[in-house]
């Protein structure tokens, strides 16, 4: 119930809670962008971190150092994080972290089958990987010819599992179902995620609603701008968006229609909470939009610490992490590249 | 969702329904619930069984309040610390206003076992005089006061400590502040507590004590 599992929350995840908030204490803020921003060479972005919460990780880099190691390091450091509070969990919040890692699991599964489709090597394919998304036989991803034998020989040991219909197995692999793939997979990760988090109940439930709602409208507004003038039938695309969120139902039926990226801005602006985001595009454009998104996820990732006792600070910690390591890629290559006009265009201001 | 394993469709209802059986069956056929007869059921529970469940309640509620604050808080103090040792020693007053309580739930049993006194039952008969009677329900009334009091007062001041420790972690600017808050909820066991101890202080167990 609503406001009694305050009791009751500390037994089993008081301590991770509070490990996840020192954790949030230490992203960096505009001081810290303002700094990484003035540096001249990849040296002093280094030299920069390492007086950060990135120290212990970056500080023994040999030179020279490039954007890829910068970045693998960071990642590095959210992992290490992740897996220090997923060892230690307990039940609920140790369910609760696996899925929030299932989205990258699906990412390196399509990554995978991508590469293996382009004839890339396995063993690059694998380093590419996100390591939160890695699990045991994903190298045996690179032998499936066909979607079926995916399922079979791989995917059926794995939690992704169920987010695979008797109508996926059928097709073959190539460019276009493999992305029907991975919305699809995602469209049934989004949908148990968030039936998860109704169970779970209380404030978890209600936060992460919210988030997630975010996050599969996110997806189907980007379903539809990239399938815009492609094959995918109306049909097909309107398969594609969740069962829940702000949109669902009467917004996806106006999506799937949409053929361009008026008639898509039209049927956003009709939800209060993105025509915000809507107002600030000037006619015409969609570049901005992007960028505009990421900054309403960071907005509710933030906003979600203000609440005590629920699973959604861990949830958050993970996507402010990786909107960090964005905004240090972004430095990094406006550094490398010498464009640091470009800076400020591309970072998310965390706080 | 009607969730058909929950304790109250398993162990309250059949507990309900079987004690309303109980009350309605026993006793005159002529009425419907037998009002004297449940009346003999209380009259014959000696006084000395109400006080001593009344001290019981009192130390035992505490303590458990007590208890739950303190692990509230602690949990939550350990895993900032870990980041941020210097709040450690300034939080430790959340712990000392939960242990507190506890402390309360003492004194009062103290204060309650000292007023039960020895008395004989009535003449010829298994119950005991109005005075004895009166007194037995006198402290274990103290005893539920004092103990459901310093019990919500005890979680209160830890979940608000929870928020003290990680607050101050944050900034440290906020820890005072948020002390107010506890001390208020501290306050809130020093209520039962006094209560109690005017709802005994009464108690006389015979006619010419």
């Amino acid at each position: 119930m609503y406001g009694l599992e305050m009791m009751t929350f500390n037994i089993k995840d008081g301590f991770l809670e509070a490990i996840v908030r020192g954790h949030r204490s230490g992203l960096l803020t505009v001081g810290d962008y303002n700094n990484l921003s003035q540096c001249e060479t990849l040296e002093d972005i280094k030299m920069n971190l390492t007086s950060t919460d990135y120290g212990a990780y970056i500080a023994n880099e040999a030179s020279p150092i490039y954007t890829a190691n910068i970045v693998e390091k960071c990642t590095q450091k959210l992992v290490n994080d992740w897996n220090y509070m997923r060892s230690q969990a307990d039940e609920n919040l140790a369910t609760f972290m696996d899925y929030c890692t299932y989205g990258h699991m699906i990412d390196n599964v399509v990554l995978i089958v991508t590469g293996t489709l382009h004839e890339r090597d396995v063993q690059e394919l694998l380093d590419k990987c996100h390591p939160l998304g890695m699990f045991d036989s994903i190298a045996t991803l690179a032998v499936a010819q066909n979607m079926r034998e995916l399922y079979r020989l791989v995917l059926v040991d794995t939690p992704l599992a169920p987010y695979f219909s008797e109508n996926l197995t059928h097709e073959d692999l190539d460019e276009m179902n493999i992305e029907i793939m991975r919305n699809t997979l995602y469209k049934a990760y989004l949908d148990d995620f968030a039936a998860f988090c109704q169970t779970l109940g209380g404030t978890t439930a209600e936060i992460m609603g919210d988030m997630l709602a975010f996050e599969t409208d996110r997806r189907a507004l980007n379903i539809t701008l990239n399938s815009i003038g492609t094959e995918l039938t109306r049909e097909d695309r309107k398969k594609l968006y969740s069962n829940f969120g702000l949109l669902y139902p009467h917004g996806h039926n106006e999506l799937a229609i949409a053929e361009d990226f008026d008639q898509i801005r039209s049927a956003m602006e009709k939800v209060p909470a993105y025509s915000g985001i809507f107002s600030k595009l000037g006619y015409g454009e969609s570049q901005m939009l992007d960028k505009l998104l990421y900054e309403e996820e960071v907005k509710k990732c933030v906003d979600c610490y203000e609440q005590q006792f629920h699973y959604g600070v861990f949830y958050s910690y993970m996507k402010l992490r990786e909107q960090e390591i964005r905004n240090i890629m972004w430095i990094s290559e406006c550094v490398a590249q010498d464009q640091k006009g470009r800076i400020s265009d591309g970072i998310v201001y965390i706080f | 969702m009607t969730d058909l394993t929950h304790p109250a469709v398993w162990f309250y209802i059949p507990c309900a329904i079987t004690w309303i059986c109980f009350v309605i069956s026993v006793g005159s056929p002529d009425r419907f619930i037998d009002y004297d007869w449940l009346w003999l059921l209380f009259r014959n529970m000696s006084p000395y069984f109400w006080s001593a469940m009344g001290v019981a309640l009192a130390v035992g509620m505490s303590i458990l309040g007590a208890a739950w604050g303190i692990f509230i808080t602690g949990s939550s103090l350990v895993g900032a610390a870990i980041r941020v040792p210097r709040i450690t020693s300034k939080n430790l007053i959340s712990v000392i206003f939960c242990e507190a309580v506890a402390i309360y739930g003492v004194i009062v049993a103290i204060i309650l076992q000292t007023k039960i006194e020895m008395v004989e039952p009535l003449k010829d008969s298994v119950t005991y005089s109005k005075w004895a009677m009166a007194s037995g329900y006198a402290i274990f009334g103290s005893g539920v006061t004092c103990g459901f009091a310093n019990l919500v007062c005890g979680m209160c001041v830890g979940i608000v400590g929870s928020s003290c420790a990680l607050s101050d972690a944050q900034n440290s600017s906020l820890f005072v502040k948020i002390l107010v808050v506890e001390i208020f909820g501290s306050a809130l066991g020093l209520f039962g507590v006094i209560i109690g101890i005017i709802m005994s202080g009464g108690v006389k167990w015979s006619e010419d004590a």
